[in-house]
């Protein structure tokens, strides 16, 4: 702790505050409120109900009024602060409303009508998570059917990618044959070639060999990733070749020295791959859209903008899946964030 | 069963022509060793012969068989690599079941040939070890280890030592050579040091540039060497090469170098012809009177049970190693003699046309 | 990537440990091993060259399939006119996609094209990738230079500014949609100041500053990151030499880390390039290219016009979706220059 303290009024130089040193600070509590407040900020409005939700100015923690059963009526009424003529303040259950003036009663002694000002009224607030806002989509809705959809594509395809990729890269790394620059400048030349800019035909591709509204129309023309086989291609250059002489004077076949010598040791690129390859196609959006017209076939990414998109935005509902789409991507990146900013800065890759 | 026979072997990438026209037959419990500087092809060789490389022209017949075109997989033949090339990933034992469990062996007998290995290499303690978790002579042992359960035809070793610290390397030389005499396989063995060439091989086979120079036993090599080159790679420090063209008159015949320096020598070849005289510095002394030539002391390396002289005569720098400590300095002119040492004449092409023994009181004589 | 190594550190412990992840795989090598015996019988066949081909083979037809074959077939689309979806339905219309294209009385009003959406797009896009790319680069660079300071906790401030990037563009569009409505987070922080609130995003202005400000948010912490890297690998002596030398910090900033910076920084400026041309998902999900056209950007006229227009106007689309390949395939020959530059300065 001494060492913290010591640390944070350490000073450039140790002269004072450098401006610099202002600057920083400033920087970082800046970007600590702007990067993490937006996100945090919708998960707590997720566990807001839709009054909570409508409520100017907004509170930060969802809260709800407090209810209460009052003897001799039906429904639950909302308890209020009021303020009395005399002063002092009651805690008051409003029973209705009639222009600016509120009906209210004890809940104690419900016999007699108090007339307030509504002005003169508080609600009588407490925290309350709106769990339903999650349980309910999941329930009435599709989303259960598209959270599926969305592991079913991320995990196919990563599993695709990982093989496929990894087995091209072995060859174009650890093989001698004709073609072999052909092959590799062709696939650096696409690295480069978004989906946006071939959306046309890749769609008619998809519809000549019937997969449109199909989950491997959307995975299919993903996992051949010209970046994947690039970082593996890399790492396995970085294998020495003895290994794999040593493996063939071992009788292994050329299938097992793939299997067993070359993927075990590419796991540390494998592993960026793969953590890469979950959070791309977890996160597309795009191409799914096109593909799946149908709706029990939408990822969550395409069911939520369509139902943010829709006239009678369900808020309540919508933030609350937001953040079951964010959780994956958010626990990948609290386990396994050095691997991906050192796989980032290593190979420029997103 | 281990004999291997290499017709006219030749290898190219490409334009670039590796090995030209190699032959050679190595003999069944043969320990033969290629030796070379880098680049001479004799690791290509090494690893034609193991599979890793296809030849272009000429045959390769292991047990009299042609296995051109067999897999290094079937070649019933053992490798062990410059740098191990251990599997990272594996244990120790893991890496010496590797090859066994590829050919289909019974699980028993993997054990019972591990074990084996284990015991007569002193590993069994780090059976369960990665290689990252070993020093580089253990590391070096698992390697040969790999080899020995395969029970191969013949064992390749590709500078296997050349990883390993000074004091290691010594330890494990012998090691190697004692495990050659247990287990009388044939052994090829590349190095680019003659030292490991010298102490190790029954037979040595010197390459330069994708040719054979000479094949022969260590000593034949070193006494007869067949031209300027193996002259000049065997035997530490290097010969010490004299150039001049042949005279002679009265009798005698002498080499006139291009100093005027003159060196008399026993035996005449055609006179007039510019040849090459090698002298090895072991075989030369200080003579205590001024009877011998002078040369002037550049540097004394005093290693105490000998003195290396780095000297200049007949225009060229000359070594000379002497037993014992000598009181000489850097500056001094010092006299040296060749007397009952053999001279190796060399023509202009570098062949050897003949070695020569000097008698006493054949010194130079200056003109 | 960090530099790879194949072996473990020396640890020196004895006793063996029950490797969990060889039982874990069992099954996996299992079935591997499986393929082994009929891909023995093939390479024996087709020889080890044979079966560099097989290892390369799936890559390639999936590759080829779904990525060369639409490259080639989008050059064929842009020359064909009609409403069908297969080639062969479509008329060869020649050249007249990319004269509609650029059918305009003056380029400089969109209004005056015949594809007026398409030139809106495009300035659209012009003006985004300028705005977003200057400002995306400046905080990137600040940011960076500030975690390169001695800092306490320096992967926490670095995580914290990464965090946006992994995720989703929907969700991005989602948060940043929650916030500026009308009882957003923004009017709200706005409100005791005395503003009253507003509908931000109804504001054609304000939308497309929108834009612009969260696709840095979201894209931020990569940046940063390949920057950071950069300045990390500057070595530290040099610093020393200089501080010896007695330096200025200003002068110790624009002397030695910014030009040992360049090589990083001008990848970080194509790439930043490349994705800012191609702007979509936040802003499709953030606006939808409202109000009006203010915030329609190029890939999302392509979409538009290929997939939501009736009647569809594949060819159309496939026409601008080549123009702006074009523009990709310049910048990343500009990117990959600089690549070959950079590792020709390593070798010297």
């Amino acid at each position: 702790m001494s060492a913290a303290i010591r640390f944070l009024t350490r000073r450039k130089g140790g002269k004072g505050w450098h401006w610099t040193d202002i600057v920083t600070w400033v920087w970082l509590i800046g970007g600590l409120f702007i990067m993490f407040g937006p996100a945090v900020w919708l998960a707590f409005s997720s566990f807001k109900t839709p009054q909570g939700l409508a409520e100017f100015p907004p509170s930060i923690l969802p809260y709800v009024t407090q209810q209460v059963k009052v003897e001799g009526y039906e429904k639950p009424l909302m308890l209020y602060n009021a303020k009395m003529p005399d002063g002092s303040t009651r805690v008051l259950a409003e029973v209705r409303r009639i222009g600016i003036v509120s009906q209210m009663v004890d809940p104690k002694a419900p016999g007699e009508v108090i007339k307030v000002n509504i002005g003169d009224r508080q609600p009588v607030r407490e925290v309350f998570f709106a769990t339903e806002n999650y349980t309910q989509p999941f329930m009435q809705f599709d989303f259960f059917r598209y959270l599926w959809n969305s592991v079913f594509v991320t995990v196919t395809a990563t599993l695709i990618t990982l093989i496929v990729n990894s087995m091209a890269a072995f060859a174009l790394s650890k093989y001698e044959f004709k073609g072999r620059n052909l092959a590799m400048l062709t696939i650096l030349a696409t690295l480069m070639v978004p989906l946006s800019v071939i959306l046309v035909p890749l769609y008619s591709i998809i519809s000549t060999v019937g997969l449109f509204n199909s989950l491997w129309g959307v995975i299919l023309p993903t996992v051949a990733t010209p970046t994947g086989v690039f970082i593996l291609r890399q790492y396995m250059l970085t294998i020495p070749d003895e290994l794999i002489d040593a493996a063939r004077m071992d009788k292994a076949s050329e299938w097992q020295i793939y299997w067993r010598i070359i993927v075990p040791l590419t796991a540390p690129a494998l592993a960026v791959l793969a953590i890469f390859s979950v959070v791309w196609r977890w996160n597309d959006f795009l191409w799914p859209l096109i593909v799946l017209s149908r709706r029990e076939l939408y990822t969550l990414q395409v069911g939520l903008s369509i139902y943010a998109g829709e006239l009678n935005v369900q808020w309540h509902y919508i933030l609350a899946m937001t953040v079951v789409t964010m959780i994956p991507v958010v626990v990948v990146f609290i386990f396994l964030q050095r691997f991906i900013t050192t796989g980032i800065a290593g190979s420029g890759l997103k | 069963m281990g004999s291997i026979t290499l017709t006219n072997i030749q290898k190219s990438y490409g334009a670039v022509h590796v090995l030209h026209d190699i032959n050679l037959a190595i003999n069944e419990g043969e320990f033969i060793v290629f030796v070379g500087p880098s680049g001479c092809g004799k690791s290509t060789l090494l690893r034609v012969i193991a599979g890793l490389e296809k030849v272009t022209g000429g045959e390769l017949s292991i047990n009299g068989e042609r296995v051109n075109d067999v897999s290094a997989a079937d070649r019933g033949l053992a490798m062990v690599f410059q740098s191990y090339a251990l599997y990272p990933h594996m244990t120790v034992r893991q890496n010496l079941a590797f090859g066994l469990e590829n050919a289909g062996m019974p699980k028993a007998e993997i054990t019972q040939r591990i074990g084996e290995a284990a015991r007569m290499l002193e590993i069994e303690q780090y059976m369960d070890r990665r290689p990252g978790q070993l020093s580089g002579g253990q590391r070096q042992r698992v390697a040969i280890g790999r080899a020995i359960v395969r029970r191969p035809t013949a064992f390749l070793l590709d500078e296997p030592l050349s990883n390993l610290d000074a004091e290691l390397r010594v330890s494990t030389r012998a090691e190697i050579a004692a495990l050659h005499a247990r287990l009388r396989s044939t052994m090829i063995y590349v190095t680019h040091d003659q030292v490991e060439a010298m102490t190790l091989a029954n037979r040595i086979v010197v390459m330069r540039a994708g040719r054979i120079e000479q094949v022969g036993t260590p000593l034949d090599l070193y006494n007869q060497p067949a031209n300027r080159f193996v002259a000049g790679f065997i035997g530490a420090p290097h010969m010490n090469f004299i150039e001049g063209a042949l005279e002679s008159s009265n009798g005698t015949h002498m080499l006139r170098t291009a100093q005027g320096d003159v060196l008399h020598l026993p035996q005449s070849v055609a006179p007039g012809a510019p040849i090459t005289v090698g002298l090895r510095p072991q075989h030369i002394s200080l003579s205590n009177d001024q009877s011998g030539f002078a040369a002037q002391v550049q540097l004394v390396e005093a290693l105490g049970s000998e003195t290396v002289i780095h000297a200049s005569a007949f225009g060229t720098k000359l070594l000379a190693i002497v037993p014992g400590q000598r009181r000489i300095s850097t500056g001094d002119t010092i006299y040296l003699s060749y007397a009952n040492a053999p001279l190796h004449l060399f023509d202009q092409s570098g062949l050897r046309i003949a070695t020569v023994q000097t008698e006493d009181g054949h010194s130079p004589t200056f003109v | 990537m960090s530099s790879p190594s194949h072996t473990p550190p020396r640890t020196g412990q004895l006793k063996p440990k029950t490797d969990w992840s060889s039982v874990v795989l069992a099954p996996v090598h299992f079935i591997m091993g499986l393929a082994d015996r009929p891909l023995r019988l093939l390479q024996k066949r087709a020889g080890i060259g044979g079966m560099a081909a097989f290892f390369l083979a799936p890559n390639m037809l999936i590759f080829g399939v779904f990525v060369l074959l639409p490259i080639i077939i989008n050059l064929i689309y842009s020359m064909t006119g009609g409403s069908a979806l297969f080639l062969s339905e479509r008329s060869f219309v020649g050249t007249d996609q990319y004269a509609k294209l650029f059918d305009c009385k003056s380029y400089l009003d969109p209004m005056s094209c015949q594809e007026d959406a398409f030139w809106t797009a495009v300035g659209n896009t012009f003006w985004f990738v300028v705005l977003q790319v200057t400002l995306l680069i400046l905080f990137s660079l600040i940011t960076a230079l500030i975690l390169n300071r001695e800092l306490m906790a320096r992967s926490f401030w670095r995580a914290v500014f990464f965090f946006p990037v992994l995720l989703s563009p929907v969700v991005v569009g989602l948060i940043w949609k929650w916030i500026l409505q009308r009882q957003g987070l923004l009017n709200f922080a706005l409100y005791p100041m005395g503003f009253e609130p507003y509908t931000w995003l109804s504001d054609r202005t304000f939308a497309f500053a929108a834009a612009v400000g969260v696709s840095i948010w979201a894209h931020m912490g990569f940046y940063t990151l390949i920057l950071l890297a950069g300045l990390q690998a500057i070595p530290k002596d040099l610093y020393e030499a200089a501080e010896m030398d007695g330096t200025k910090p200003a002068r110790i900033f624009w002397r030695i880390t910014l030009p040992l910076l360049m090589p990083n920084l001008l990848v970080v400026v194509v790439l930043a390039l490349i994705r800012a041309v191609q702007v979509f998902d936040e802003v499709f999900v953030l606006t939808g290219g409202g109000p009006g056209t203010s915030t329609l950007f190029l890939t999302q006229y392509i979409y538009e016009t290929g997939f939501v227009s009736q009647p569809r106007n594949a060819g159309l689309a496939a026409a601008a979706s080549i123009l702006m390949g074009l523009v990709l395939v310049v910048l990343t020959l500009v990117q990959l220059g600089i690549g070959r530059k950079n590792e020709n300065k390593g070798k010297r």
